[in-house]
């Protein structure tokens, strides 16, 4: 790289990642409580069930809200504006739809013991091919996007000045350490450094950077003149064709957003269910944090900051901006705040892995001490991989799977959430829908060259939405439909029997 | 009560609504604070939904 080292940005760096790496390590002794259950898969994936509003609102919070957001999210809305605003009414709509659906899935997964969404779905359904189904998907979703906090952390190690892979690696390592020492327990204490390190920066930025700039006035009024001399689909406000896409893809976030593994542990690890109903109500905290975030891809245009990735507008500001101290602060918050969603997508991810593979298929007879151990090697195993997925591959390979990963997680949403309202489904109809929903879905997304929003035809008009939606509804529809179908069959089998007794 | 809960999506998800540069406030467009707004807002819902249930002793 052209930028020389930054040595008092670099201290700061590793002043607070040694710090991080103690708490982790030290986690596995924090919140353990009298009612330890010593191995259990419940201590290692769900730092023992017992986390209060607090813990709860600082991991799901941190876990949420991820490093990739902290550089992706300014960097769309430095590229294209408003549009790049979609993910504010995304993490807003989501905490009406938890404070809905989560603390039900919370009751189930605890009074029957379950770790995963797919624990819960073989629960409800006795199906294992529908919880192979769910618990695949889930895997499958998280691995990308573990990817992309990788990508997160390698933008903040460059802008330090670092070249090569080494430090990436290095950095992971020792996450991979920590939690395999320590599991749920390390990413919800590191969130706590994490999230104040992130609040302090933000807060710094929107404060003084708008006061170097001129005000929030000369901020928004020199992105929308680079806006208008760029043209195209980009400006201050949406273009008409960009209002569906717009609203569908909040929309259709915000539902797939606790489908994925690394939420719904966050979720599964609360006390109860009131900690995840005060934690709808206080998380949109976030929010608003995310919403200020956003707004430094506008910044970067009254700075007159130029860069050659989108990715490296947040970087670049701050190193435009700040004294090289409070860069390192900055980056290193960046940075932390990649360790803990990765230790918790690791965790979920290893969580599926032990609970719906190895126990039904290779191991029946292994005790919850043997879950923890099978759980804790392949954590490892998830996280070695998506660090070699990051050095080989190209970002864009990653980038393209992130996407399909929503899509895909989306689809897992009937088959986990309909039968805490309903009784009306079976196994086989949403396994259909499933199936459907993946297959549709996925079809759409490769014809349209891995666009995430999908034009339909209707009427002469055409009409662009999220492609993730899109699959969804054809999901329901093909689960609903076979159901009436199966539905209406067994009602009549009876009849049919009865009807045969009588006439023999 | 939780018929609240379905405001900030018809907030929201009429974008057409919300897609102007005016009024604008402390320098933000509309599109912005009007966004920005609905945290609180969303907030304030759910806490009046939860406050309801929790009267009404449910677990």
């Amino acid at each position: 790289m052209d930028s020389p080292i930054n040595w008092t940005a670099l201290g700061v760096f590793a002043f607070f990642f040694v710090l991080v790496t103690v708490l982790g390590f030290a986690a596995s002794r924090w919140q353990r409580g009298g009612s330890t259950k010593g191995a259990h898969l419940d201590e290692w994936g769900l730092g023992g069930r017992n986390f209060g509003t607090w813990i709860t609102w600082f991991l799901v919070g941190g876990d949420f809200y991820t490093a990739y957001t902290v550089i992706a999210v300014p960097a769309l809305v430095y590229a294209v504006g408003a549009y790049g605003f979609f993910a504010l009414p995304y993490t807003i709509l989501v905490y009406p739809i938890v404070f809905m659906i989560m603390p039900k899935l919370w009751g189930v997964a605890q009074r029957a013991g379950h770790v995963t969404a797919a624990d819960v779905v073989y629960g409800r359904y006795g199906s294992r091919t529908l919880e192979l189904a769910v618990a695949l998907t889930g895997v499958v979703a998280t691995m990308p996007y573990i990817a992309l906090q990788l990508i997160g952390m390698e933008v903040v190690i460059k802008a330090l000045g670092l070249t090569g892979e080494l430090p990436l690696a290095a950095a992971f390592v020792i996450l991979a350490l920590y939690t395999y020492s320590a599991g749920l327990r390390a990413p919800a204490l590191i969130a706590f450094v994490k999230d104040i390190m992130i609040y302090i920066v933000v807060l710094v930025a929107v404060v003084l950077v708008p006061m170097k700039l001129g005000g929030y006035g000369v901020v928004f009024a020199s992105a929308g003149e680079a806006f208008a001399a760029k043209g195209g689909m980009t400006g201050l406000t949406l273009k008409s064709q960009q209002i569906l896409p717009f609203a569908t893809l909040a929309l259709g976030s915000a539902l797939a957003a606790f489908m994925y593994p690394h939420t719904l542990t966050g979720i599964f690890a609360a006390k109860n269910a009131d900690t995840i109903r005060k934690n709808a109500v206080f998380l949109p905290a976030y929010t608003v944090l995310l919403g200020l975030i956003a707004l430094l891809g506008f910044m970067a245009y009254a700075a007159k900051i130029t860069v050659k990735s989108n990715n490296d507008v947040v970087p670049a500001l701050f190193n435009a901006l700040f004294p090289s101290w409070f860069s390192g602060f900055a980056f290193a918050a960046i940075a932390i705040g990649a360790l803990v969603p990765a230790a918790v997508m690791s965790i979920g991810a290893a969580n599926l892995f032990t609970r719906n593979f190895w126990k039904p298929y290779v191991n029946s007879g292994v005790t919850p001490a043997g879950e923890a151990k099978v759980a804790k090697i392949v954590s490892l195993v998830v996280k070695f991989g998506a660090l070699v997925f990051i050095l080989l591959l190209p970002t864009k390979f990653a980038l393209d799977l992130q996407l399909l990963g929503g899509l895909w997680i989306l689809q897992t949403f009937p088959a986990v959430v309909f039968g805490l309202f309903s009784n009306r489904f079976r196994a086989p109809a949403l396994l259909a829908g499933w199936a459907a929903g993946m297959a549709g879905g996925t079809w759409l997304v490769f014809a349209d060259g891995l666009k995430p929003v999908h034009s339909l035809m209707i009427g002469g008009s055409s009409y662009t939405v999220y492609t993730g939606l899109l699959a969804l509804a054809l999901n329901v529809i093909v689960a609903g439909g076979l159901q009436l179908l199966l539905g209406q069959r067994q009602a009549q089998a009876p009849a049919a029997a009865l009807g045969g007794r009588t006439a023999g | 009560m939780r018929i609240l809960l379905a405001l900030p999506f018809l907030g929201l998800l009429g974008v057409p609504f919300y897609n102007m540069e005016s009024p604008s406030l402390f320098g933000f467009p509309f599109f912005y604070w009007y966004q920005l707004a609905w945290v609180p807002l969303t907030s304030l819902l759910i806490w009046i939904v939860y406050r309801n249930g929790v009267r009404k002793g449910e677990q």
